[in-house]
């Protein structure tokens, strides 16, 4: 159906125009969540039944008058790693079988408020835990654009659901790049904000002092709908910030010229695709040519980024992850008295990356070696901070790569998770930084598979990232994925009323 | 026992705080309850919940470090307390380790070897666990989550107590505390107070301490006086055979009079500690101290003088009326309707401390108004009442709270005040009892005693006892 290549600020516009109903729009992009199903597997569970149920709901508030904004009636897809309430939410793991939430995540709740209809809940890594959604206990989501490869990951459903029209848009989470690399893998735009922006009530925490909620999206104004709904203060959420600037979408259009732009250099050592650095430097350039000043500079610190995070990160995930006991929900396993059934419910229900980084953390927090790893990491985190403070005091924006590679192909990550951790390099400085940033897609390898340029802002500058990947968005083509292609084009006709020009970008690519 | 030994003690108090709501959540704190009634996803751990910190709970936890004379930590963060037990829903605790809330400070205490002060090292604040119950019939266990979350602050002292005296008495004065300030109602009975006793000992004249054995359980004053001295008597005993004290908790159990070490399972030390990163730091600014100082009411020491000084009263009925905030309250609302403030403390240091022990209830229970004590006083000083009546009827007050003035008349208890009606009773007493009369007239003074006694029964207890005294002197002495 035609109508899957419009980006969901288009789509709204067209159900308030009464060119095709909620319902319609909902039935389209279930039909493509049908058809790519079972080579994809994005999707953990797909709730058809309540998404037909919230279709015409919406579709009454819109024809009120109640719902007005821009992204009503869109079908969204939801990282499975935030609670549904009354909706299965597993974080890809066995160890919350048959949890269904009796409360609902904020960032869910302000997007049903503003009209989406949720379509379910996308696959992913274990607990947000990996690169790739290969460690997911529901098995691998596929990439889309190539499905002998991954989507990249934790929020690998996420990305495929949207890359391949199943969705419109989605919420992933974004703890060490989740939101960012898949969004590269998957040729979609995706956005971690500034710490403290979303949320995070109902987000099931991995590393609490790093995760934040953002948006994955086909364009950059999606994007800045999704985040002008869900942002904002939650008194269930003490991290939560009060922000007055939420106005996103008000950034886009605005001139570049004179913004400031810094390229890390220490961001194109050893390690980086040439592909991938070609593709990035040529967005820089796109970025001159609109007049931003771009140059080169030395970051510093990088290398000190990945064993700061993993240290960090494993500590809190392993007592995040304490409560999945088996005692009060969830999977547990029969065990001989309260300390066998523990160790079983947690050795049978846990993936072996999740078990991995809960030994890492523990082991960073006990005594004799809390101060030489976890202490040490809190230090290293607080000058990488510092190194990006004084980046800010000369640069508007930090572009880079967003991934050092493309999407890898299956099954080439899990043997070797060390060299996994590093592909992390360039997405965890914001993490550890609180930083906002953003994934655009930039470019195609030789093999046909997405490039994504990073950019990220000082904290709370969310408005100049938008200003400028919007800039970069309208200088360049991107192609449609062929998997969206076909979709669009199997079903076209089959909306009633006028025919529409989609946006279609696709035809770059033959 | 051929040396000399000296006891160390040091305390971990518990108070729950008087909070309506719990510490990270809406909640209710009340007691009781339908099981898991009292619950939400914060307070039952559930994924994704997150913690957001009761204002009240710093509030109280500064007013007892105020009072306690605890330097306040203005930039005082939470941790995790990481530890696996069903009873506690993350499996780890929001407590805090790094910089918690008070510091050094110390309260003064006075026992038989005089006054002293026993250090505060430290006062945090922290999460209470649910409770586990054992269901025998089933063969299960049963997790209740009410309790989970309910605010604790948490008084660690310096080890600076050297018997079981001085810790009770620093025990009386931190409860007096707490209660006076209304953060919490210290019931130890419901387990709103709970103490763990830190005990080492030493050859006297050490300047080493000794290994600390920590015992738990202890559940009243009193078992923590048996623990301290069965503890105390346990390592000497260890000592004196030449074999060492191991650093142990130990489980007092009360029955036998014995503690037991706990199993290492259960005593795993490594908890793991690390800044909590769902709550930002505490600011407690200067005008914030300021303005919980401000609110301090007048607590123990400083009532205790005033009612010497304002109510002219002796030391020792101040004492007693300020050894709890309930009846210091009592006391001042019924002095305030009556004027006789030390008709009042008779009242409730004789009358009321008989009863509470007869009923064998806690000060805390005392719930009659202070408005019908007052009017029993004012009955008796205005001899509408003789004093046996009113003990009567003050029984009544203490178990129903009844109207004195309506009870008087309604059962027509007012004192007979009436000469002639005496007079014809004594008289009648006399004859029945010859023997009596004749023992006084023989220079046998006690026997009027018991004819005045006999006259008060035949009136039913209700004649002016100062009449009865009078008239039978005069007739035992007119022939």
């Amino acid at each position: 159906m035609e109508c899957l290549t419009w980006t969901a600020m288009e789509l709204s516009r067209r159900i308030k125009n009464g060119e095709l109903t909620v319902e319609q729009a909902v039935r389209a992009a279930l039909k493509q969540i049908g058809a790519c199903e079972p080579e994809l597997n994005s999707f953990i569970t797909v709730d058809a039944q309540g998404a037909l149920a919230q279709a015409r709901a919406v579709q009454r508030g819109i024809e009120e008058g109640r719902l007005t904004g821009p992204l009503a009636g869109v079908p969204v897809a939801v990282k499975d790693n935030l609670c549904t309430k009354g909706l299965h939410t597993t974080c890809a793991s066995h160890i919350l079988e048959g949890f269904v939430p009796a409360y609902e995540a904020e960032a869910v709740g302000r997007l049903r408020r503003a009209g989406v209809v949720i379509l379910g809940k996308t696959n992913m890594d274990e607990f947000a835990m990996g690169s790739t959604t290969e460690t997911s206990a529901f098995g691998p989501t596929k990439n889309p654009w190539a499905t002998g490869h991954v989507p990249g990951g934790s929020s690998g459903g996420s990305c495929s659901a949207v890359a391949s029209g199943e969705a419109f848009l989605a919420l992933g989470s974004d703890t060490g790049g989740s939101i960012r690399q898949p969004s590269s893998f998957c040729g979609v735009v995706g956005l971690k904000p500034t710490y403290g922006t979303v949320s995070r009530y109902g987000l099931v925490a991995y590393g609490s002092s790093l995760d934040q909620v953002g948006p994955i999206a086909r364009s950059v104004e999606d994007c800045a709908a999704v985040l002008e709904a869900i942002a904002g203060r939650d008194v269930q959420d003490s991290t939560s910030l009060v922000r007055e600037d939420t106005d996103f979408r008000e950034a886009l259009g605005k001139e570049i010229a004179g913004l400031r732009i810094g390229v890390p250099r220490d961001y194109f050592g050893d390690g980086l695709d040439r592909e991938v650095a070609a593709a990035v430097r040529g967005a820089a350039q796109a970025l001159a040519k609109r007049g931003a000043v771009v140059e080169e500079f030395e970051l510093s610190l990088v290398k000190y980024a990945i064993p700061a995070y993993y240290t960090i990160a494993s500590a809190e995930a392993s007592s995040n992850l304490a409560r999945f006991d088996g005692v009060k929900y969830g999977y547990r396993a029969a065990g001989a008295g309260l300390h066998d059934m523990y160790k079983r419910t947690r050795s049978e229900g846990f993936g072996a990356e999740v078990k991995r980084r809960i030994m890492l953390g523990s082991f960073v927090l006990s005594s004799g070696y809390y101060d030489a790893y976890y202490l040490k990491a809190l230090r290293t985190k607080a000058l990488i901070k510092r190194a990006f403070d004084a980046a800010f005091a000369r640069y508007d924006l930090i572009l880079g790569p967003t991934a050092p590679t493309t999407a890898p192909a299956l099954g080439a990550s899990l043997g070797d998770p060390l060299q996994m951790y590093l592909g992390d390099i360039y997405t965890i400085g914001a993490n550890l930084a609180g930083l906002p940033g953003i994934s655009v897609p930039c470019g195609l390898d030789s093999r046909g598979l997405p490039v994504g340029v990073q950019m990220m802002a000082d904290c709370f500058q969310e408005k100049k990232l938008l200003a400028a990947a919007y800039a970069y968005e309208q200088s360049r083509e991107f192609p449609v994925c062929a998997m969206l292609e076909r979709g669009a084009s199997g079903c076209a006709g089959s909306v009633a009323g006028q025919k529409v020009g989609a946006s279609d970008k696709g035809g770059a690519r033959e | 026992m051929s040396r000399q030994y000296e006891t160390v003690i040091g305390l971990e108090v518990h108070i729950e705080l008087a909070t309506k709501t719990k510490i990270f959540c809406g909640c209710s704190t009340a007691f009781g309850g339908a099981p898991n009634s009292h619950t939400c996803p914060v307070c039952t751990g559930m994924p994704g919940s997150l913690p957001v910190l009761n204002r009240q709970v710093v509030e109280y936890a500064v007013a007892v470090g105020l009072a306690t004379n605890c330097r306040i930590t203005q930039y005082c963060k939470f941790d995790r307390k990481n530890y696996f037990y069903p009873d506690n829903p993350q499996n780890y605790q929001i407590s805090q380790l790094y910089l918690p809330v008070c510091r050094d400070g110390g309260i003064e205490i006075e026992t038989a070897a005089g006054r002293k002060v026993v250090g505060i090292h430290e006062i945090h604040m922290e999460e209470d666990a649910g409770k586990l119950i054992h269901d025998e019939w089933e063969d299960c266990t049963l997790v209740d989550f009410n309790r989970s979350g309910v605010p604790l602050i948490e008084v660690v002292s310096e080890p600076d107590m050297r018997s079981a005296e001085e810790v009770i008495a620093y025990l009386e004065k931190l409860r007096l505390i707490a209660q006076y300030l209304g953060a919490s109602d210290c019931k130890l009975q419901e387990g709103s107070m709970r103490a763990d006793v830190n005990l080492s000992v030493r050859e006297a004249g050490s300047g080493k301490l000794g290994t600390r054995t920590e015992m738990k359980n202890l559940n009243s004053f009193k078992a923590i006086t048996r623990a301290i001295e069965g503890e105390r008597r346990r390592q000497i005993e260890l000592l004196e055979e030449g074999r060492p004290v191991v650093q142990e908790t130990r489980r007092w159990d009360d029955n036998k009079e014995y503690s037991y070490a706990m199993r290492s399972k259960e005593d795993a030390k490594d908890y793991r500690y690390f800044p909590e990163p769902d709550l930002p730091p505490v600011v407690i600014a200067d005008d914030w101290i300021e303005a919980i100082r401000a609110r301090q009411p007048e607590l123990h020491d400083a009532k205790r003088t005033r009612y010497e000084s304002e109510f002219g009263l002796p030391a020792y009925d101040a004492g007693i009326l300020t050894s709890d905030k309930k009846l210091a309250d009592l006391f001042e609302a019924t002095t305030a309707l009556c004027g006789r403030p030390k008709k009042v403390s008779n009242w409730l240091m004789v009358e009321t401390m008989r009863l509470l022990k007869e009923h064998e209830r806690p000060v805390e229970e005392l719930d009659f108004s202070p408005e019908n004590l007052a009017k029993l006083i004012g009955l008796q000083e205005k001899g509408v009442i003789n004093g046996t009546v009113a003990k009567k009827i003050f029984e009544i007050i203490f178990t129903e709270d009844i109207d004195p003035l309506e009870y008087v008349k309604e059962h027509g208890l007012e004192t007979v005040g009436d000469e002639g009606a005496i007079r014809q009773t004594v008289e009648r007493v006399m004859e029945e009892n010859p023997q009596s009369v004749a023992d006084y007239r023989s220079g046998k003074h006690k026997a009027m005693g018991f004819l005045v006694g006999q006259t008060m029964r035949a009136m039913g207890g209700k004649a002016d006892p100062g009449a009865v005294n009078r008239i039978v002197k005069e007739l035992l002495e007119r022939e």
